[in-house]
């Protein structure tokens, strides 16, 4: 059967688009939403509520909607709690009703509404406290399966989603006459505009109401106004674009539907977009969200919001019922009476809450119907509506038989982007409203979000907020003629609830809140409507109360016998609906989550069929296996082999290089490391350790005096970036007057460690002949600009982290590809393999150099054996705090290095020690082991940790245990170095 | 939020990184008192209503630290400009 009307409306009755609801097909028209091609076929029952699993129809036509909450699309795209009444049609479209089972019509736990005494307010409080034991077992399972609405997609999102910023002078939120107004006051002075509307048309209630404009249509005047908004070159309309919420400094937040309305988005499109707009200035002009009225099951499919009927009957040419009983509190309602029976519907009655005398004055405008003063006390059907019960002001009870109600209980500001910054609306006793109060700077409010709930308001004060939003941007222009629109009157006297109701009165209809509910909680001691609202969970669904909030605050001030304006409001908070977080989260997903920095040697290395591992942003080869090895083991032991036996390669192009300069360069260094640099040569490096102001170890690093006047420090990969902000905020605040400048050249130079006895010998062979690499010419800790073989500008350091014959040659960053390349294949007959992090780590751990594990933010430099390092001449950062008396306590744990007494046995990072007699519990906790590792050339796991008392303790043995694990050995303490302590190989 | 850059103009607030309280200076290294005024100035903060003074870094800009002075209520800043300029003069008091 359909509830189509034959003429009118915003919808293309030639283009036909079929659509699938619960398995069923049916059709409906260009133009339609979700909402109304349900209704056009007669499909009232939508959904099953929260809590007692109700059977739900549509009750709005907007974004506020609470009841019929849909699953759209299938598989990835499935997508949960959408609004059908915000959903597009589009040809294919298909939904499906949510938390019903086995179907819609029959649901098993619409049972629970028998049960509902035992579901009041804060009934999970309540109801299932004893016994304890079935919590975990019982009840928390079985809430968890009743709970939530739709489902979630379980699969990957296979759309793309979009970020972008957008500037403006003008941005005005919402699109009905108002928004229009404004727009076009704002644009015709040539301010730069941005329009943003939810709906995919634009219009707002023009396109609703059966209204005229200067003698046209509402509809048309509006598409005039969009012609002339989209004709500006500085205008961007945005529809399908929610602006969700209002942040510092003019930042708005929007998503922009761009794709939602097709199955599949096009190629290389996204689905959504979030926008950033940047406004000078804002108009705000959401309208408003009409109240439903509280009477007995007030919630049966068939009652409707009267508003909302009439945007079924004006936009989409629906007539959502044939024969309507009007319960209203304000003249608005009788709009929606006259308007059913212009569309061709019976209005059987209109009740009016109101005096009679009010009554009876608009009842000689539809002699044909019957009015009463009075109330409607409750619905009554089974899947919908059949009839209402009605109590008259004389205690006349009557049944009207009817399939449609249609309720006002007056329009709500929608106020929520008012108060995003924090503040709260006032509450207008006059008009029964909140209306804003204090705007986030910049904004402003037209037509009905500020309470001026007539057309000819609307008008107005959009075209007014316009053109003084613009002026405020510096442009001015004029106040056009104003157009002439029919009077209509807003009166209204609230009822909020009924006086006498059969049935549940629902508030809050997403979450099941009844008006029983909210006097439960306000007896129960919930006076606060922060309270209230987290008791009951009134205003806390996806649609965060938009229909049952204002309701809410005034029931409980009712309750209490307190004026609403002492009641207050929750907070409101973005975003105004629902953003996606795959929205949120733009392209940052999966590989493209942040930016991936590749190290120069990164292609070669994957030919070499590398596996890498993330270090920071970079990606580094962890190790290079060989046909054969199938772990991390095997290659890891055979490089650190090779490096001790012959030369390894070691890409160590990830460690922060700082190129700085200028004749204050040594003060400023001096300044920043704890050590001594003054009696650095030029050519010479030095291991340099930074602390921070509190005294504890920020950094290690080299320094290389390259020339005069010009040191090339090093980072760690870890603390690049914060060194380098580190000296920016000491030059800046600290020493402002330090002529010295430096820069970060982390990027422009790739370079390589050549580790091992024979890597004297391979550099020799990449290098320039005249270039002398004896340890008289080129020490230990020398550095220099020398040149390649081929010519090319090379720098090298004779540093050692290995702990063998080492150095690291740099070249410019685009060189680092052939020079890796030319010293592997240089280097075949010598032994030359590539090594990885994992070897990096066993070579450091065999000669005791600390990394990220030891440098953890707590270590001082006493902690770490570098005490003496501490210059007493100087002052610099950490000198003063870094001498406290309880930082150089020698009880502090302290590194040492370990072994395993059993040579088979294990170590892992992490384990604490405790002497070898104690209870393993926290109180003996003697520190813990901070790296570990299998060492070839000892044949043994060894590692390093930090050990109360430790460099006193070398020799005896104590317990490392791993609670966690369950796992224990004994080591014997040493001295943090395993291999050539005396240093004599790095020297050879 | 979004921040004045005196050099690059109002830049979204990811662009910076934030440090802390710009009112506190290093006090001198020598002295019977050095090390309880450096505890001072390590450690101890105020936590203003109102009207703040702080240091931002612009890290995805001109790499200026500048001193921004901020609402903590609201978030208003009413005034951001180059730490050189703050503390230069200061320390040439």
């Amino acid at each position: 059967m359909s509830c189509r009307i034959a003429q009118g409306g915003a919808i293309d009755r030639q283009q036909s688009i079929r659509f699938r609801f619960d398995g069923k097909d049916y059709s409906g028209c260009a133009g339609d939403s979700l909402a109304s091609a349900l209704l056009a076929n007669d499909v009232r029952l939508v959904g099953r509520s929260f809590k007692y699993h109700r059977p739900r129809g549509i009750l709005s036509a907007g974004t506020e909607e609470p009841n019929a909450l849909v699953e759209l699309r299938g598989g990835a795209r499935r997508e949960p709690n959408t609004r059908a009444t915000d959903i597009e049609l589009y040809d294919g479209i298909e939904a499906i009703s949510q938390n019903r089972w086995p179907s819609l019509r029959f649901d098993v736990q619409a049972i629970n509404g028998l049960f509902s005494p035992l579901l009041v307010a804060g009934f999970y409080y309540k109801t299932f406290m004893w016994p304890a034991s079935f919590w975990e077992k019982v009840y928390e399972p079985m809430i968890r399966r009743a709970a939530g609405l739709g489902r979630a997609a379980l699969e990957a999102d296979p759309d793309h989603y979009e970020k972008s910023w957008a500037h403006c002078d003008v941005l005005v939120i919402g699109a009905g006459p108002a928004g229009l107004a404004a727009a076009l006051t704002a644009a015709r002075t040539g301010a730069r505009v941005i329009l943003a509307d939810e709906n995919f048309a634009l219009g707002g209630r023009c396109l609703a109401e059966r209204r005229a404009i200067d003698g046209q249509p509402a509809a048309e005047w509006a598409a005039q106004a969009v012609a002339e908004l989209r004709s500006m070159p500085d205008v961007r309309l945005f529809a399908r674009t929610t602006v969700f919420g209002v942040f510092d400094d003019g930042v708005f937040g929007a998503v922009e539907r761009v794709n939602d309305h097709l199955p599949v988005p096009p190629q290389f499109q996204p689905r959504q977009r979030v926008w950033r707009f940047i406004a000078k200035q804002t108009v705000l002009a959401s309208g408003s969200i009409e109240r439903p009225l509280l009477f007995g099951n007030n919630d049966l499919p068939g009652v409707m919001l009267a508003g909302a009927v009439r945007t079924y009957i004006n936009r989409f040419a629906v007539l959502p019922g044939r024969r309507a009983v009007v319960f209203t509190d304000n003249d608005d309602g009788w709009t929606t009476a006259a308007d059913l029976v212009a569309a061709g519907g019976q209005v059987a009655a209109i009740v009016d809450s109101r005096e009679p005398v009010i009554v009876s004055e608009l009842a000689r405008r539809f002699p044909d119907v019957q009015a009463f003063a009075g109330e409607v006390t409750g619905a009554a059907g089974g899947r919908h509506v059949q009839s209402v019960e009605i109590l008259s002001r004389s205690g006349m009870l009557r049944r009207i038989d009817c399939d449609l109600v249609a309720m006002s209980g007056g329009w709500s500001p929608t106020l929520h982007l008012t108060s995003h910054k924090g503040s709260r609306p006032r509450w207008d006793e006059e008009r029964s409203i909140f209306v804003p109060d204090m705007l986030p700077a910049g904004m402003r409010v037209a037509g009905a979000a500020n309470g001026d709930m007539t057309l000819d308001e609307a008008l107005v004060t959009g075209f007014r907020q316009g053109l003084t939003a613009a002026a405020s941007c510096g442009f001015s222009g004029s106040m056009p003629v104003l157009p002439h629109v029919t009077e209509e009157s807003a009166r209204r006297v609230p009822l909020w609830r009924v006086r006498q109701a059969s049935g549940k009165c629902f508030v809050d209809f997403q979450n099941d809140v009844t008006v029983n509910d909210v006097e439960l909680a306000e007896h129960e001691g919930y006076r606060s409507i922060e309270h209230l609202k987290r008791y009951t969970t009134l205003g806390m669904a996806t649609d965060q109360g938009k229909t049952s909030v204002v309701t809410g605050i005034a029931l409980l001030a009712k309750q209490r016998s307190i004026p609403v304006a002492a009641t207050g409001t929750t907070t409101f908070r973005p975003p105004y609906t629902p953003v996606a977080m795959g929205a949120l989260a733009g392209h940052h997903r999966g590989l493209d989550f942040r930016p991936i920095r590749y190290a120069p040697s990164h292609r070669w290395a994957s030919e070499l069929g590398a596996s890498f591992t993330e270090s920071g942003p970079w990606l580094r080869a962890q190790w290079f296996p060989r046909p054969g090895e199938s772990d991390w083991f095997e290659p890891t032991c055979r490089e650190v082999q090779a490096v001790r036996s012959a030369v390894g390669l070691c890409d160590v192009s990830t460690l922060g290089k700082i190129d700085v300069q200028g004749p204050d360069a040594l003060k400023f260094i001096e300044r920043l490391y704890a050590n001594n640099f003054a009696t650095l040569a030029v050519g010479r490096t030095r291991y340099g350790i930074m602390l921070r102001e509190d005294g504890f170890v920020f950094d290690d690093g080299t320094a290389a005096r390259l020339a005069e006047n010009r040191y090339l420090i090093t980072t760690t990969t870890a603390h690049a970036v914060q060194v380098y902000q580190h000296m920016h905020l000491c030059h800046q605040t600290l020493w402002p007057e330090l002529d010295v400048q430096f820069v970060s050249v982390t990027d422009q130079w790739a370079q390589f460690a050549v580790a091992g006895p024979r890597s004297r010998e391979l550099l020799q062979r990449v290098l320039d002949p005249r270039c002398d690499l004896s340890n008289a010419a080129f020490p230990f800790m020398a550095c220099g600009n020398l040149m390649l073989r081929n010519g090319e500008p090379a720098r090298l350091f004779r540093i050692s982290f290995s702990g063998e014959l080492a150095y690291e040659i740099a070249v410019p960053g685009h060189r680092g590809d052939a020079l890796i390349r030319a010293l592997h294949d240089a280097g075949q007959d010598l032994g030359v393999v590539p090594y990885g992090l994992e070897a990096l780590n066993v070579l450091r751990v065999e000669k005791g150099h600390v990394v990220g594990s030891e440098l953890n933010g707590q270590t001082t430099a006493h902690d770490l054996g570098f005490g003496r390092m501490l210059s007493a001449q100087k002052d610099f950062i950490g000198s003063v705090l870094g001498r406290r008396t309880n930082l150089l306590d020698p009880a502090r744990p302290r590194l040492v290095g370990i072994r395993t007494v059993d040579r088979s046995a294990r170590l892992s990072g992490g384990m604490h020690f405790i002497p070898q007699q104690a209870a393993r519990r926290i109180e003996h906790d003697q520190g813990h082991v901070t790296s570990v590792c299998y060492s070839p050339a000892l044949e043994q796991w060894i590692g390093l940790g930090l050990l109360t008392h430790g460099p006193e303790r070398h020799g005896e043995k104590v317990m490392v245990v791993d609670p966690l694990q369950g796992a224990e050995t004994l080591v014997e303490v040493c001295a943090p170095v395993f291999i050539d302590p005396e240093g004599a190989r790095l020297r050879g | 939020m979004r921040i004045p850059c005196p050099h690059c103009g109002p830049r979204t607030h990811e662009e910076f990184t934030y440090y802390g309280d710009a009112t506190v200076r290093r006090p001198p290294s020598t002295g019977p008192d050095a090390e309880a005024a450096f505890c001072d100035y390590v450690y101890t903060r105020d936590n203003p209503c109102g009207l703040h003074r702080e240091l931002w870094f612009h890290q995805g800009g001109c790499h200026e630290w500048l001193v921004v002075e901020r609402d903590t209520r609201n978030h208003d800043i009413k005034a951001a400009v180059s730490a050189r300029s703050v503390f230069g003069s200061d320390n040439a008091r």
